[in-house]
């Protein structure tokens, strides 16, 4: 078992002939994620690598192919309507990898979204990974082998990192979660510890969050009353000056709240232990 | 992106909220002939993207256009929290009988528009907010709906503001509602909107920030951007899509990935370092990107040793690596440079790194105690 994509995910990719979308599709495919389908308006009939069938529409790429699952790399001018596009087609679960979304189109996009009952993860996120399974995003393959670890983080590359050291120890992931590094998101770190609560696969949880927000500290909130699985975590921005942006829009320390010491106070009062820099992770876990 | 008092102000009367008779000047004749123009009290008020202007003396009553040039020269000449004034708004003084504060911004939390109010206007809301939170009114308002009348009726008499007022009040709502959502604000913020004497309602102050995520459809507020009140380098590393962040350490960082960029900074302090910046070169950069990024890491004079975390994805360490020995060819510079590159071609990557007498680490561990140790000159 993991959580969210497996071996029965059935992947539309929106925006499939552009760059990023036609590299990370082959990458997918090479990973051995199921890619049904593609959109691109005006490319519809086409093929891409003469295997993936390529739809106008999102509505008519589900009707031909029964996507379960779709993922997102449009530029972020577009990103909100192919995220309203998908959810009106009734695809369940939403993927945006997308960065520089703006914060109001996030605002109305999740409004909308929580009255569908879509999930979406992102945007600004490396997307999903369950190893050996299904990959949908941009997360390396490589870097991570299956295990029992459940991981949800804001970041991508310290995502990696973490994924990287457990593997060079031989532990390994169910499901690897890019929840984005956006202030308004889909799915915020207390949804993925739930599914991680529930799923028989994983065992224990690493989640790695950063400044800004309140994110973490609900989190801790929920892991001290309803989590049985122990949860190890690490903060990144102890150094991060108050009021700047530190590259992802969400990570803004702002009239004196979201500070990674507050979190990790938090954190350690609820129970968790919290690595005081990535690598000391594993250790941690055992 | 932040804009001055000025600018918002402007912005707030295209959208019909009312502001008092002024202009911006950058000299101090200028700022006489502006109040020659008004022929009445005015004041003068500093333009700076901070906050305590006033408490700072940058904002200065004048009876005549004698005392506005005096006290114009006077403020053109201050430096407020470390900015040098350049700009100085010459408005007509009001007779004030009450101060309101009132705003609109973005409630990450609730994932939704927030409208604040509060009867004690003309403080700093964070202030109010600390001392006396009872004073704050929030009302969120539905992304998908806006703004509705009975909202701002509601915010009115939630503050208790007399009810003859409640229809200007709702005009500058609606009015500010519509700044916020057609501009990407994700403040726009009136402090103090103030009841004169004679009874009308103006927007005495004004701030704005905008989403900067959003400024590809806003190329008008674009050009509204003060470069002078950046950091140059800031400015410079924007212009390559790089993200940077001077901070006063002497180590310099070039890493991918802004949760990793945070994560290595923090790593240099736990062993015993001070970061001199944060820098994220992004995904898929290219040698170009990274040759930008190390001539501005390097334009930073503190900086004592610097060091390059990249972990592959997307982003290919050999690619990196040409940008680090293009950029060295041409700043030729003398700190020492601590490198580490995992993950997609890091094998090449140090190949060619291997004749650049660069010290490499394994570890993110290992990288940030050898960059502390080069810093220190070890």
């Amino acid at each position: 078992m993991s959580i969210l994509i497996n071996k029965n995910t059935r992947l539309l990719v929106q925006g499939i002939t552009g760059n990023e979308g036609l590299f990370h599709t082959r990458q997918m495919i090479a990973y051995g994620t199921n890619v049904v389908a593609g959109m691109t308006p005006g490319k519809g009939g086409e093929w891409v690598d003469e295997k993936i069938p390529v739809f106008d529409s999102v509505k008519l790429a589900v009707e031909a192919t029964g996507v379960n699952c779709t993922v997102i790399f449009v530029p972020a001018r577009f990103a909100a309507d192919a995220m309203y596009e998908a959810a009106d087609a009734g695809i369940p679960l939403i993927v945006c990898i997308t960065e520089g979304v703006p914060v109001q189109d996030m605002m109305r996009v999740r409004n909308y979204l929580d009255q569908k009952k879509v999930r979406l993860i992102g945007p600004n996120c490396p997307g999903l990974l369950t190893p050996g399974e299904s990959k949908v995003g941009i997360i390396p393959g490589d870097i991570a082998i299956s295990g029992n670890v459940g991981c949800v983080s804001r970041s991508g590359t310290l995502t990696y990192e973490v994924l990287y050291a457990l593997k060079l120890v031989g532990m390994g992931a169910s499901t690897c979660v890019g929840i984005g590094g956006d202030p308004i998101n889909g799915t915020n770190f207390i949804d993925v510890l739930e599914m991680f609560e529930h799923d028989p696969q994983t065992e224990k949880v690493v989640m790695i969050g950063e400044i800004g927000g309140t994110d973490e500290d609900k989190a801790a909130e929920y892991i001290a009353s309803k989590m049985t699985k122990p949860v190890v975590s690490f903060i990144a921005g102890q150094t991060a000056p108050a009021g700047k942006r530190m590259g992802h829009a969400g990570a803004i320390i702002e009239g004196g709240a979201g500070t990674a010491a507050g979190k990790v106070k938090a954190l350690e009062a609820a129970g968790v232990r919290v690595a005081k820099h990535p690598e000391e992770i594993p250790s941690l876990l055992k | 992106m932040k804009l001055h008092e000025y600018q918002s102000k402007q912005i707030f009367a295209k959208y019909g909220i009312p502001i008092p008779k002024g202009r911006v000047a950058a000299t101090a004749s200028e700022a006489k002939a502006i109040a020659e123009e008004l022929g009445s009290r005015v004041v003068i008020k500093s333009q700076v993207l901070v906050g305590g202007r006033g408490k700072a003396g940058g904002v200065k009553l004048a009876k005549d256009p004698e005392e506005a040039e005096q006290l114009a020269t006077q403020i053109l000449a201050m430096e407020i929290k470390g900015l040098p004034v350049r700009k100085v708004l010459v408005d007509e003084a009001a007779a004030i009988e009450s101060e309101i504060y009132f705003s609109i911004t973005n409630d990450r939390a609730a994932r939704k528009p927030v409208m604040i109010a509060s009867a004690a206007g003309g403080m700093e809301i964070e202030e109010v907010a600390a001392k006396t939170p009872e004073k704050i009114i929030k009302l969120h308002i539905d992304p998908l709906l806006g703004l509705r009348d009975y909202q701002a009726r509601d915010l009115a008499a939630s503050i208790d503001l007399p009810r003859d007022y409640w229809k200007d009040f709702g005009k500058i709502a609606m009015g500010l509602w519509r700044v916020y959502t057609e501009t990407d604000a994700s403040l726009a913020e009136i402090n103090p909107l103030v009841i004169t004497k004679d009874k009308r309602m103006i927007a005495l102050d004004g701030k704005m920030i905008i989403d900067d995520n959003a400024m590809f459809r806003h190329t008008d507020l674009a050009e509204m951007r003060d470069l002078d009140e950046e950091v140059p380098a800031e400015t410079e590393a924007r212009k390559y899509g790089l993200t940077y962040i001077k901070l006063d350490g002497n180590i310099g960082c070039m890493v991918n990935g802004a949760g990793l960029a945070m994560t290595t900074m923090d790593i240099v302090k736990l062993f015993g370092g001070e970061p001199a910046n944060f820098l994220d070169i992004g995904g898929g950069a290219g040698a170009d990107k990274v040759a930008a990024a190390m001539r501005i890491i390097l334009s930073d004079v503190n900086v004592k040793a610097v060091l390059f975390n990249i972990f592959g994805g997307i982003t290919r360490c050999d690619e990196v690596a040409r940008g680090i020995l293009a950029a060295m060819k041409e700043v030729k510079p003398k700190a020492p440079m601590v490198v580490r590159l995992v993950g997609t071609n890091a094998e090449e990557g140090r190949k060619l790194l291997a004749d650049a007498k660069m010290i490499t680490a394994e570890t993110l561990a290992d990288a940030a105690k050898k960059a502390v140790a080069a810093a220190k000159g070890k």
